[in-house]
């Protein structure tokens, strides 16, 4: 390009816009990371992932029970691709007025011929129940260290916040067993539970 | 838009240049001239849409009949995947960016790009970065067999390892691209002609100054999901992964807040080149100038607005769906506006079917058609069961194929009398046509059908009920795919100055400074700014 003096200040003005687009060039690059934290805490908010919270409820025996509603609540089980391990619930499925707590248990067995340690995520469909969905007590909550050969019951204590909406009366719970073996041995239980 | 009055001066001056620059092959490797770039952009996208299409063949042999004939599901999928990525990345969006160099500058009044040491740049990764993406096809495990849409945890649970060849491909082309649209910005922002405001810019200039803030709100989001994935596969993150804490849906919710802008930013540029030439045929000026702007932005607002349309069927709250799908049919008021323009800069006009108008009159029919199935795809219920059909190939291969495609085709027949100097051959281009339009709805059309019956898409098999079906779709792609070699070959004829010599202005109703400089353009144009009334 040509040097003559009409074009210097032309040259400045370039780089304040080349400086601009490429701070926003970085600013969406960095946004693009924020939205992970975003969506998470999004989702904690709404129950929009269907996520329920790895932490227990306090348990509340003296909440007065919604006896006028029943919902119908499904166990859902699945085992992550290739382990071949039993997983069960006892009952597919129950029936529980909001504020009455329950116990399901779970079944588990290792048909491996190694120990291994698994971990359990819920997951809840529609999304919005999981935000009233209170679990006291969970094996969920934490790792599950398996014996080759081992089997295990594994109970679930839970109850229905009575705030649940009138639209919904019926959900499903769903597990998916995780092989957690290898992380296990890097990572330790307290720093993932959080 | 106003008239344009160029003084004799500059034009004049055009002829007195000699053209300064190294012969061979070092002046392609070294040059920063504006019009040498965007003609290697142009041959590299063109080449691209070739290797992306003889793929698309490979895809269209084997679903030629049920059953398993010529590759294994494996390798189907490679096909599928890659097809995808070269034709988004590497035919479409380097043409645009081709059109791009060439046009803008010569269409606002300024002597090149304003930063043309960066446009070299952003132009000779590219053939590297597609280098990378196709060697993968001889890694262990083969090529990307994920789709385009590199969904987690297929891109990282169950990939192969040419999934990192994958990831740092993405991250040049997504370089590239950013260059691309800060050169362009600055360009339309400093080095207008004195008297170009940006009221008096051509829309194929608006609808890339407008796209160019897409590309550099969102290509940037594709690097971190690319960056993400790659962090998921080899260094124990756990973005996308449940058992880590991650969420697989929220790959789909970065990748679509990337993808759907990126969908308009292959459509903007055609809309610009359309409203270009619609006037010159139809011997009118465009109906609506400011509107069509206006929509333009409208459209590149809302494109922001409606990722999630893409994922109905992930699952999501009631009031969720309602807002993405009344955005998304929201979208369909800024897109009629500019068809309505178009039709009414044709209405009572003094029309002509040279070539580019042809290829424009059928971008305006066959892109409305893609844009009409898109408003079904929006309604959610009915999403439930389009998703992942035929429905859906059938919907974007109309807007990217009869749409953008097209409109490249269009622009390269409008502007190759000014980048060759000669005329391209009358005959063969009416036949490219015919046979192009004839056989992309052989191609695409029956693809509704199928799609609305259920067949799914990215699958090498299918039900024996949509045989005959697909026979014919398969045998509308081979007559696209080979009818495409007759464009091939008028741009032979063009480069090698095969043909009468065109002059300055060689379409009559015309608009636009580019027609002031003789043809082929001289190699540095407007040293001395235009003067624009």
């Amino acid at each position: 390009m040509s040097e003559s003096p009409e074009q210097k200040p032309q040259r400045q003005d370039n780089s304040r816009v080349i400086t601009r687009l490429l701070g926003s060039v970085i600013i969406m690059f960095a946004f693009g990371f924020a939205l992970v934290p975003l969506y998470e805490k999004f989702c904690e908010i709404t129950g929009f992932n269907g996520r329920t919270s790895n932490t227990a409820a306090v348990a509340n025996y003296g909440m007065e029970v919604d006896q006028t509603r029943v919902v119908t609540v499904e166990f859902h089980t699945r085992v992550s691709r290739g382990i071949p391990w039993e997983f069960h619930p006892e009952v597919r499925s129950i029936r529980v007025h909001p504020g009455e707590v329950k116990v399901v248990n779970f079944y588990v067995e290792n048909r491996t011929g190694k120990d291994v340690v698994a971990q359990a995520l819920p997951s809840v469909s529609p999304g919005e129940a999981s935000l009233y969905l209170n679990k006291t007590e969970c094996f969920c909550f934490e790792q599950q260290p398996l014996a080759a050969g081992e089997r295990a019951v594994m109970p679930m204590q839970f109850y229905l916040d009575p705030d649940l909406p009138e639209h919904i009366h019926r959900f499903t719970l769903s597990y998916m067993m995780y092989d957690l073996t290898d992380q296990a041995r890097v990572t330790t239980t307290a720093s993932r539970s959080e | 838009m106003s008239t344009i009055v160029t003084d004799t001066h500059s034009a004049h001056d055009a002829h007195d240049h000699h053209d300064h620059h190294p012969k061979g092959i070092k002046r392609w490797l070294f040059t920063t001239n504006h019009k040498d770039i965007g003609t290697m952009y142009l041959w590299f996208s063109l080449i691209m849409f070739f290797v992306g299409g003889s793929m698309a063949l490979m895809i269209r042999a084997e679903l030629f009949q049920p059953g398993m004939q010529i590759v294994d599901p494996h390798f189907f999928n490679q096909m599928t995947t890659m097809h995808g990525v070269i034709m988004v990345f590497g035919a479409v969006m380097p043409a645009f960016v081709g059109l791009a160099n060439w046009m803008i500058p010569m269409m606002i009044g300024a002597p090149d790009m304003a930063l043309p040491r960066m446009n070299n740049w952003s132009f000779w990764i590219l053939p590297f970065a597609f280098l990378i993406m196709l060697s993968s096809f001889f890694m262990p495990g083969g090529a990307p067999a994920f789709g385009w849409t590199f969904y987690a945890p297929l891109s990282t649970t169950y990939s192969t390892d040419s999934t990192a060849l994958f990831v740092f491909s993405m991250h040049i082309m997504g370089m590239s691209s950013i260059m691309g649209a800060i050169n362009v910005i600055v360009t339309i922002m400093n080095m207008r002609a004195p008297g170009m405001s940006y009221m008096k810019m051509p829309l194929f200039v608006w609808t890339w100054f407008i796209t160019a803030f897409l590309l550099i709100a969102v290509m940037p989001v594709l690097a971190g999901v690319v960056t993400m994935v790659l962090t998921d596969k080899y260094f124990g993150t756990a973005f996308f992964d449940a058992a880590g804490g991650g969420d697989p849906v929220l790959f789909q919710h970065l990748f679509w807040f990337f993808g759907h802008p990126e969908v308009y930013i292959m459509i903007l540029p055609s809309f610009g080149i359309v409203s270009a030439i619609i006037p010159a045929f139809a011997r009118k000026p465009l109906f609506g100038y400011a509107s069509m702007v206006y929509a333009t932005a409208a459209i590149a607002g809302l494109s922001f607005l409606v990722w999630a349309h893409h994922m109905f069927t992930t699952g999501m709250p009631t009031f969720a769906s309602l807002f993405f799908m009344y955005m998304t049919m929201l979208i369909a008021v800024p897109t009629g506006v500019k068809v309505f323009n178009w039709v009414s800069t044709m209405w009572r006009g003094a029309m002509t079917f040279e070539t580019p108008m042809l290829f424009s009159l059928a971008f305006v029919v066959l892109f409305t058609i893609g844009g009409f199935s898109g408003i079904m795809l929006a309604i959610t219920p009915v999403d439930y069961q389009y998703h992942d059909t035929y429905f859906v190939v059938a919907h974007f291969h109309y807007v990217l194929v009869s749409g953008a495609v097209f409109s490249i085709m269009a622009a390269a027949y409008y502007w190759l009398p000014k980048w060759s100097g000669v005329m391209y051959d009358t005959f063969l281009s009416k036949l490219h046509f015919w046979c192009s339009l004839i056989s992309v709805n052989i191609l695409f059309f029956p693809m509704h059908f199928v799609g609305l019956a259920g067949m799914p898409r990215r699958i090498p098999d299918y039900a024996l009920q949509f045989a005959d079906i697909n026979a014919i779709v398969s045998v509308g792609g081979f007559l696209f795919g080979f009818s495409q070699l007759i464009f091939l070959a008028v741009c032979i004829k063009c480069a090698l100055k095969k043909g009468e010599p065109a002059p300055a202005k060689p379409w009559e109703g015309a608009e636009g400074l580019e027609w002031t400089v003789p043809s082929p353009a001289p190699y540095h144009t407007f040293d001395v700014p235009p003067v624009i009334k």
